[in-house]
């Protein structure tokens, strides 16, 4: 075969992509190799973050030196992330689905670009200026009105009860931030799959009488929920990444669990940036190590997560497929 | 069914279609709720943040740079240029080079591979990716934070996204158009750099485009890399921190006063100003084709 310099200088370019992705990996692996020895299986099911005495002198415990008194857990920040960014499902699928339905079924075909445009404008804002309008706008409309009227009126449910509903920093804040940044995931995957929909199906619906509404929500609805469950699961993904909006209004709870959606969380990602200075202060560098061990965790649950995405909306789950 | 729907009394027929008249109509009225719930958040955004930062806006904010609570943005903004230049330059030939070989040659197993590392690196939350700068170059190699660790950081960050764009652009360019070339005897670099890449270069421009506004909005993986810093970036490329608009936003909003809150909002207005004017742009330009 005829060696084809172009070709091979393109496909190295290429295989730089592929590189990058195995060196994130490999390098977080090796380098908290020393922090997997050490925290052991209990890493995810442990309560409490603590670095130990960083001015003692550094204990060697399984093998390894760590400042004494140091416990590496995060169940806190896996519950927070899993905890907000479900939340934030429940709050952003029926207001997805209701935006998608409006924009591919009721809006005149002239609109429907500016309205579709300005969805996906959504997704596009910085993640750090949604946390600014968190700070700024939604912060103080929890902490006067949502949060004491969800107490007030919901308060016989266990999770949304509290005495005290807090500075507005928390875990409601948060999904409901969330919420607003996966919306357009959701809806934009939504509105292409209902636009598809064959024009038969929906004349058939028409022709039996049904409202069109009906025909929206009987007929057109059952034909895209796999791509509708493929975009909720992308969304998720991107919600279990998602930091700085986080970190702004999360209020970053360590050591404690929530106890209402009302309470401070941290969750995975917003916990490894607000440790950084923290985690420097150890001479071990066990607290580097342990946070490079978190970013791993992080890796791997988004991986799974988005690999699910792209089962589902590649169909190979349903036998027909869409795409 | 047809005969029992006939023979039933007028008044319960009446019951059931008013029935579902008003479900459907409670139905819409729904829908536009939501729609107004989705569309309605960004609009308040635009609007408290242009609002906000235009009134912080002057002539010394360009010019002087900030300091513990206050001051301008000059070293930000210089920043945020430099670093994301630096990633561009680094990105942009990786990931058309990606997208040249995925769209010309890429239609085998060695692409889809490609294809799928790709799609996982885009999915990665960039908080791992900043963490994994951080151990490599900022402490492993010893760059300290840098403008280099930094740059380099976004480029990975935006690399999957200018090679999956690249490849889309590239593909729509007509086979016939190849054809034709390679049968006046052009070879592989002639096809792709004479004929391809400029029939394409619209689109290639886009994903240029979509990728600075995703390396201008970005946050957290530069906390780990790039750091931060008062002053003018001093042009060393590693050992020497460097500021951009974004953590000004991030941090200077959580201080007490209010000149830092104004400088908070005037970087937050300039960051969002870049990246909306990019994205309408792009996609009014560039119509009925989502790429991201």
């Amino acid at each position: 075969m005829k060696l084809k310099p172009f070709r091979l200088s393109v496909l190295g370019l290429s295989l730089l992509i592929p590189a990058a992705l195995c060196a994130v990996v490999l390098f977080l692996a090796i380098y908290s190799a020393p922090a997997v020895s050490f925290n052991g299986f209990g890493f995810v099911s442990r309560i409490t973050w603590d670095l130990g005495n960083l001015y003692g002198d550094p204990v060697t415990v399984r093998g390894v030196q760590v400042p004494p008194g140091a416990s590496y857990g995060i169940l806190v920040f896996v519950v927070g992330t899993l905890l907000s960014s479900f939340i934030a499902i429940l709050i952003a699928v029926p207001l997805s689905v209701g935006a998608a339905i409006f924009l591919a079924e009721s809006v005149p075909a002239k609109i429907r670009p500016i309205l579709s445009l300005l969805v996906e404008l959504v997704a596009v804002v910085p993640s750090v200026v949604f946390g600014l309008w968190g700070i700024a706008v939604l912060i103080p409309l929890m902490a006067g009105y949502i949060g004491p009227g969800l107490s007030h009126i919901l308060g016989f449910i266990p999770f949304f009860s509290g005495g005290n509903t807090g500075s507005g920093y928390g875990l409601l804040t948060t999904s409901i931030v969330l919420a607003l940044m996966i919306t357009p995931i959701i809806a934009t995957t939504l509105l292409d799959a209902l636009l598809q929909v064959p024009k038969e199906n929906r004349e058939s619906a028409f022709a039996l009488g049904a409202t069109h509404f009906e025909v929206v929500s009987k007929a057109m609805m059952p034909m895209v929920r796999t791509t509708l469950i493929g975009g909720i699961v992308l969304a998720l993904g991107r919600a279990l990444g998602e930091t700085m909006a986080v970190l702004m209004v999360s209020g970053g709870a360590i050591n404690i669990m929530p106890q209402n959606i009302y309470s401070p969380v941290s969750t995975i990602a917003s916990f490894i940036v607000s440790q950084l200075d923290s985690a420097e202060q150890d001479p071990t560098n066990m607290a580097v190590q342990s946070l490079a061990e978190i970013a791993l965790v992080l890796f791997i649950i988004t991986l799974a997560v988005n690999a699910a995405a792209k089962l589902l909306s590649s169909g190979v789950l349903n036998g027909r497929s869409k795409h | 069914m047809a005969v029992a729907s006939i023979n039933m009394p007028r008044a319960k027929r009446s019951a059931l279609e008013l029935r579902r008249v008003a479900f459907s109509a409670a139905g819409w009225v729904a829908c536009g709720i939501a729609l107004f719930m989705v569309i309605g958040p960004l609009l308040d955004v635009v609007w408290v943040v242009a609002s906000r930062g235009i009134s912080a806006f002057s002539i010394g904010l360009f010019t002087t740079v900030t300091n513990g609570t206050g001051g301008g943005l000059a070293n930000a903004i210089s920043g945020t240029l430099i670093l994301s230049a630096g990633a561009l330059l680094i990105a942009v030939p990786i990931g058309v080079g990606a997208g040249i070989y995925l769209s010309e040659y890429g239609n085998n197993k060695i692409g889809n591979t490609i294809r799928f590392l790709s799609d996982v690196l885009t999915g990665t939350p960039s908080i791992v990716l900043g963490y994994f700068s951080y151990i490599v170059f900022v402490t492993g190699l010893g760059w300290q934070f840098s403008a280099l660790a930094g740059s380099i950081t976004l480029a990975i960050l935006i690399v999957p996204y200018l090679a999956r764009i690249s490849e889309l652009a590239l593909r729509q360019v007509p086979i016939s158009m190849r054809e034709a070339a390679f049968a006046l005897g052009a070879n592989d670099p002639v096809v792709v750099f004479k004929v391809v890449l400029p029939g394409a270069l619209s689109g290639v421009i886009t994903g240029v485009l979509l990728a600075l506004a995703i390396s201008v909005g970005e946050t957290a993986p530069l906390i780990y890399t790039a750091g931060w810093s008062n002053y003018m970036w001093n042009g060393q490329l590693t050992h020497s921190p460097i500021g951009y608009l974004t953590y000004v936003i991030w941090s200077f909003i959580n201080q007490p006063s209010d000149e830092s809150h104004a400088l908070a909002f005037a970087a937050a207005f300039i960051v969002m100003l870049v990246v909306l004017c990019i994205n309408i742009g792009v996609r009014l330009v560039v119509k009925r084709t989502r790429f991201v």
